[in-house]
């Protein structure tokens, strides 16, 4: 090994120290519990991947719109419209992969009317999120019926020969479609981000619109466009939670999934990867969470459940000073002249 | 790199604009979009199957009808003037209180438990105690997010609603554990009644509770446009840097703010408990922090303006029970809210249909949002 590709290395590992020993300490951690207990390790695992599942789906969302320059705290609002009515059409016409269809839909047209907002009125971002927050919390609460009975879930899709594998397979082969998309969108978005002319543009546009500009790219668009797709991907979110998770639809039932997304979007410092890690810790803490509360140690539910939001605020103060945001985030951008 | 600067009313090419110019200047936006939204509210109720006109006057009735419908607006607008005066009040520095929320339940219970554990104080002593001790509550959840921004740059809005929920757990517990009313009666989780001498009384049949509120708001007002405080608070939100170099500690303005805006919001759940519920209960003040962001930005967060929009928003509450019986699910009333508050926001829409000036530069809260030190 030559000296540069040492230097490389050690920089790398010192970049990315808190990553690699949560990840070592993770690993070792779920090798002596399989040890121990294979059965509930399993189920443990299993069930933080599909907690952390609505969580990285609004990372994704979170970081694709403040990339290209957007502040979007209209995820919580989204993720709940696109619950309402992924439920709604498994209620009423009983097709499951339309119902998914029509969660991202609702998705891509909230986060039009957020791109509206922010884009073409120049409404403060934070507000425009607000409104959708709101709005949706109004409309879902306005046509909910209670009672109405849902079409079911989503199956779980064993893939294959690859579900046979041990733990991992368990783990991560056997999930149903949305978890499984999750997944892939995290490397696709990671790729696409990091590697194709459309990231480069998104991220020249969230940093400097004005350069972006004047080398041809169209900001309104792109900016309109990345808040769309990053709608969809929130719409998804909502109809797991809707249709893949429970199979059915409460009021404000996304519980400030959509704040936290945003804490694991910083926590990951705006990077798909680094999101789904993020996302992953807090599925952990959620399933961790509800085998306590079977598991019959008796701690007052109430303390178990403000543990994520805990988690939410410690991480986000430990962690928010050391990763910088896309530096244009936030401010409208305006054409010269 | 240039900012976009706020939009500023040209001072010099103008000459200075009457006081009813101003006030309809202030005004006009959230009326029409009150209208507006009104609109679009009768075209949901109307795809219902019900005739909107019907709806909406006995909404009216439900909210102005009579001194018990009045008093039971004025009832409802109370806590949410105290939650819009919260956020309205941290707008001013630049910061989106969406704690309101939280900030309000350990008021409520925190008044509760000292009007129902403090016993053998007369009225005089005890109701107020009661009051502060709700709105300390209050400014103690509100110094959390204010301390985590200045320190670490964690940003208010996740901060804020984070501890949202962890208020809600737990004042569940508080109220359903140490709290917990063990009368043999009692099967749910609830505070004991308050003692009769921390209960606000109310005049005829108007609470009192919302007269303290509009004391509060025109107190709220001197504070920030007459005070020096009010000035290193707006000059803050406003410009934080400038305000650096001018020598105000924007630090230390943060906190403060923060403080003062958790102690309105713990007074709101403080008169919640001692005017009309009479104990804490876990539910019953969910939204009104929540309904405070609504009053803030549809009173345009000027605490007069407040008032109005308080008053406007217990209406719809207040009525929506009388609508209920012709058939509105009294849901409609947060579409209503929602809708106000799209058009409220985005006033640019409403500049296009009626001419109305630019009134004030507003401070930016979404810039920079992840690293704001």
């Amino acid at each position: 090994m030559n000296n540069e590709t040492r230097a490389r290395l050690l920089a790398f590992l010192k970049k990315r120290r808190i990553g690699l020993i949560l990840g070592a300490i993770l690993v070792v951690a779920i090798a002596w519990s399989y040890n121990n207990n294979p059965i509930v390790t399993q189920a443990v695992l299993a069930s933080a991947l599909r907690h952390s599942t609505p969580i990285v789906l609004g990372a994704l969302c979170g970081l694709i719109c403040e990339r290209s320059g957007i502040v979007n705290i209209g995820i919580e609002g989204n993720m709940l419209m696109a619950a309402f009515t992924a439920f709604l059409i498994s209620a009423f016409v009983g097709n499951l992969v339309l119902a998914v269809l029509i969660g991202v839909l609702t998705g891509m047209i909230m986060g039009l009317l957020l791109a509206f907002m922010s884009v073409t009125l120049k409404v403060d971002q934070i507000i425009g999120g607000t409104v959708i927050n709101i709005l949706a919390l109004g409309i879902t609460g306005f046509f909910y019926q209670q009672g109405l009975a849902g079409g079911g879930k989503l199956p779980i899709i064993p893939l294959g020969p690859l579900a046979d594998i041990p733990l991992l397979g368990r783990v991560l082969f056997t999930n149903p479609p949305i978890t499984y998309s999750a997944l892939i969108l995290v490397f696709l978005l990671h790729f696409m981000l990091f590697h194709t002319r459309w990231g480069l543009r998104t991220r020249s546009v969230g940093e400097h619109p004005r350069a972006a500009d004047t080398v041809g790219i169209n900001v309104f668009v792109t900016r309109y466009m990345n808040v769309i797709i990053a709608g969809g991907i929130a719409g998804l979110a909502g109809a797991f939670l809707s249709i893949e998770s429970v199979g059915s639809f409460e009021r404000a039932m996304t519980n400030g999934r959509g704040f936290v997304a945003l804490a694991v979007m910083i926590f990951g410092k705006w990077t798909p990867l680094g999101a789904w890690g993020a996302a992953l810790l807090f599925g952990l803490t959620s399933a961790i969470q509800t085998q306590i509360q079977f598991g019959g140690i008796t701690i007052p539910h109430q303390f178990v459940g403000m543990l994520p939001y805990i988690i939410t605020i410690v991480v986000l103060a430990g962690f928010v000073g050391r990763s910088r945001p896309p530096a244009a985030e936030g401010v409208p951008y305006e054409k010269e002249g | 790199m240039e900012k976009p600067t706020p939009s500023q009313p040209d001072k010099e090419n103008q000459k200075e604009p009457s006081a009813l110019e101003k006030i309809w200047v202030a005004i006009s936006i959230p009326l029409v979009a009150v209208l507006v939204a009104m609109l679009f509210g009768a075209i949901i109720i109307a795809s219902n199957g019900i005739d909107p006109i019907r709806a909406y006057s006995s909404l009216f009735r439900g909210a102005f009808g009579d001194m018990v419908a009045f008093g039971r607006t004025l009832e409802k607008a109370t806590p949410l003037l105290f939650s819009g005066l919260a956020v309205s009040f941290a707008f001013k520095a630049g910061l989106f209180n969406i704690g309101a929320q939280g900030q309000l339940l350990f008021g409520g219970i925190t008044a509760a438990a000292i009007g129902f554990g403090v016993h053998g104080l007369p009225t005089i002593i005890h109701l107020p105690l009661a009051l502060l001790g709700g709105a300390l509550a209050g400014a103690l959840y509100g110094i959390i997010p204010g301390i985590l921004k200045t320190s670490t740059g964690a940003h208010e809005v996740i901060t804020t609603i984070m501890l949202n929920y962890i208020a809600i757990n737990m004042t569940d517990y508080l109220a359903d554990g140490p709290w917990k009313d063990t009368s043999a009666s009692n099967i749910v989780a609830r505070t004991p009644q308050i003692l009769d001498t921390a209960v606000i009384p109310r005049l005829a049949q108007l609470p009192l509770g919302f007269f303290l509120a509009v004391g509060i708001a025109i107190l709220v007002w001197w504070v920030l446009e007459k005070s020096t405080l009010g000035f290193e608070i707006r000059t803050a939100g406003l410009n934080p840097r400038a305000a650096r170099y001018s020598g105000i500690k924007v630090a230390r303005i943060i906190v403060l703010t923060m403080v003062l805006s958790g102690f309105l919001a713990g007074m709101g759940g403080a008169v919640e408990t001692m005017g009309v519920i009479g104990r804490y209960q876990p539910g019953f003040n969910l939204g009104l922090g929540f309904e405070g962001i609504t009053v803030a930005l549809l009173g345009k967060t000027h605490p007069i303006g407040n008032i109005f929009a308080a008053i406007l928003i217990g209406a719809l509450k207040a009525g929506s029970s009388l609508m209920q019986r012709v058939g509105v699910d009294p849901e409609i009333t947060s579409v209503l809210q929602a809708l106000m508050l799209f058009f409220v926001a985005a006033d640019v829409l409403i500049r296009r249909f009626i001419h109305v000036r630019a009134v004030e530069s507003a401070p930016n809260l979404s810039s920079h949002w992840g690293d704001t030190k």
